[in-house]
């Protein structure tokens, strides 16, 4: 379905934002980011591993072995995060009615899921040697896991649909409904008694971690955000390709190999 | 398909649809408050009165009910003491596979015989209809659970109050459950494989309501008291009843252009 | 720096196991995304016939 893209009259030394809703110029302006934020990534993460084995130190009560934490809480925090995100382009999608916004939605949900999953897994190998399980089903691992299985629930809704409008749309609500369950992981350590410990990490008071050990899950952190933008922006090309195949600027693309 | 009542040939239902579905109400186009009112009252009647026509559909899913419930006793054992222990789960979750069962049934049949168009351009709010059909479909699916679940109980060995906390968690809990419910019914309208994808849509939201229901009889069989379990049962049933309806019309108008 | 020596760094106090298995399957997993990913935007474009 072609749409033609409405741009406004501006004044030529204003950049026309607009012009980056349509799925069209969104394309090539994404495949200049990827590079970006691919470098980002790598960059940002040797940082944060280096950090995280060697300048570090060991931890008093858990030796070693709380080294996880450096994978384990930024997957966390980013599986949240691309939720949201996900949540918010579903939400423009739907008020907005932009075909980009439902593309960018469906761009993220399997980047999130697999955060998740990484979240839960490697919250699974610290788990083991600290507290002797791999698995309790106290509220935050509850809702993480509910989490994946919401994650599941948007993809599967959108690839059982054949109608891509409707698949969009009906996705994009499942997405917004499911956002309550956010809040719910996030409080749930304050909420109920739980084994997973509580909040270390806060705005307001000082960290109850050394300042080392911070430092180095906020750079992984964004080093994974980094590459969670630029794995995100490489599927937003394919699904462009692959839902607007009939389009004519599609078919006269040409691109250097 | 509603199959004319041949020896009521007027066929007050039929009356009552054109009725609810006139673009014209009445000559000063305004809706009174009593006429809104009178037409869902209607529908709820249609509705009640079309279930226990297909008494066999409202059946099965209490026979569901008390089979599965009794698989539990005979898989794992029917020791006593063990059998107390795991009533509150068992019950709860059995009871919420069958509200999950039923909703292929909350909008199909209308869907099937063009009620559901009718209904969708009635000049009565979608919310209002939408909410009247699931209250109706949870008074013919979800209240005999919770009549019939104090009975399995007592299979179980139950005491008393535990009984009475496990029916009042119920009854706060079923209408939870379907309203959150049809908002899964209306996203996979007519989606081929639905009664999985419902499944995978509704169960990680069904997961709160069972955590508090089957956790208000649990901790009152160990003395803790229900008060906490059911409060949050009460918060989640008004929370439901305030957004489920408004998420579930969206989810119709979307499956349905 | 506090290793020792590599092997050291290899057991990580005795906790090796769980923390060298979280690290491999976390860059596992990535990067089977971005192979997947690969993949799935050259069948695009091969199906569009776009050079790349």
């Amino acid at each position: 379905m072609q749409t033609t893209v409405n741009e406004p009259a501006t004044d030529n030394r204003r950049i026309n934002w607009l012009k980056y809703a349509s799925p069209q110029t969104f394309y090539p302006l994404a495949g200049k980011m990827i590079p970006w934020f691919s470098w980002a990534a790598v960059v940002l993460t040797a940082i944060g591993l280096y950090i995280s084995f060697f300048l570090a130190p060991t931890d008093a009560q858990q030796g070693e072995g709380y080294r996880i934490i450096f994978l384990h809480v930024p997957t966390a925090w980013l599986s949240m995060f691309l939720y949201v995100l996900m949540a918010v382009y579903a939400g423009l999608g739907l008020t907005l009615n932009t075909r980009l916004s439902y593309m960018m939605a469906t761009a993220i949900a399997p980047t999130g899921a697999l955060f998740t999953f990484l979240a839960l897994v490697t919250g699974s190998f610290w788990g083991k040697p600290m507290w002797g399980v791999w698995w309790v089903w106290d509220a935050r691992l509850t809702s993480e896991l509910l989490l994946l299985f919401l994650y599941i629930g948007y993809i599967s809704l959108q690839s059982s649909i054949d109608d891509v409008q409707r698949a969009n749309r009906s996705s994009a609500v499942f997405a917004l409904v499911g956002v309550i369950n956010i809040p719910v992981i996030y409080f749930s350590v304050r909420w109920w008694n739980t084994l997973h410990q509580g909040a270390s990490v806060s705005m307001t008071k000082s960290p109850s971690m050394a300042a080392t050990m911070l430092i180095g899950m906020l750079v992984m952190a964004l080093g994974l955000w980094m590459y969670s933008i630029a794995v995100i922006l490489m599927r937003a090309r394919s699904v462009i390709l692959e839902q607007e195949r009939r389009s004519e600027w599609v078919n006269s693309i040409e691109e250097r190999a | 398909m509603i199959r004319p009542d041949l020896n009521n040939l007027t066929n007050p239902d039929n009356l009552q649809m054109s009725q609810l579905s006139t673009a014209v109400p009445n000559t000063d186009f305004t809706e009174t408050g009593s006429q809104l009112w009178l037409a869902l009252y209607r529908l709820f009647q249609r509705d009640l009165r079309i279930a226990l026509r297909r008494r066999s559909d409202a059946a099965a899913v209490l026979f569901f009910f008390v089979i599965s419930s009794s698989l539990f006793p005979l898989g794992i054992g029917a020791e006593p003491q063990l059998l107390r222990a795991i009533a509150p789960g068992v019950l709860w979750v059995t009871a919420l596979l069958s509200c999950m069962l039923s909703l292929g049934r909350l909008f199909a049949a209308d869907n099937a015989d063009g009620t559901l168009e009718q209904l969708l351009i009635s000049p009565q709010p979608l919310v209002l209809i939408v909410l009247v059909k699931t209250i109706a479909h949870w008074v013919i699916s979800g209240l005999p659970l919770v009549l019939i679940a104090p009975l399995i109980g007592l299979q179980f060995n139950m005491p008393a109050q535990e009984l009475a906390i496990l029916a009042l968690s119920l009854l706060l809990g079923t209408p939870a459950l379907s309203l959150v419910g049809s908002v899964g019914a209306a996203l996979t309208l007519g989606v081929r494989g639905g009664g999985v994808l419902v499944a995978l849509l509704v169960l990680p939201l069904y997961v709160p309501v069972l955590v508090f229901g089957a956790g208000a009889v649990t901790a009152s069989a160990s003395g803790m008291g229900a008060d906490a379990g059911l409060s949050l049962l009460g918060a989640t049933l008004l929370i439901s009843t305030v957004f489920a309806p408004y998420a579930a019309a969206a989810a119709l108008r979307i499956s349905m252009e | 720096m506090h290793w020792n020596s590599m092997s050291e760094f290899f057991a990580m106090g005795g906790y090796g196991l769980y923390v060298w298995g979280s690290f491999g399957f976390t860059v596992v997993t990535l990067a089977w995304e971005v192979l997947a990913l690969k993949s799935r935007s050259k069948m695009a474009r091969r199906a569009l016939r776009i050079k790349g």
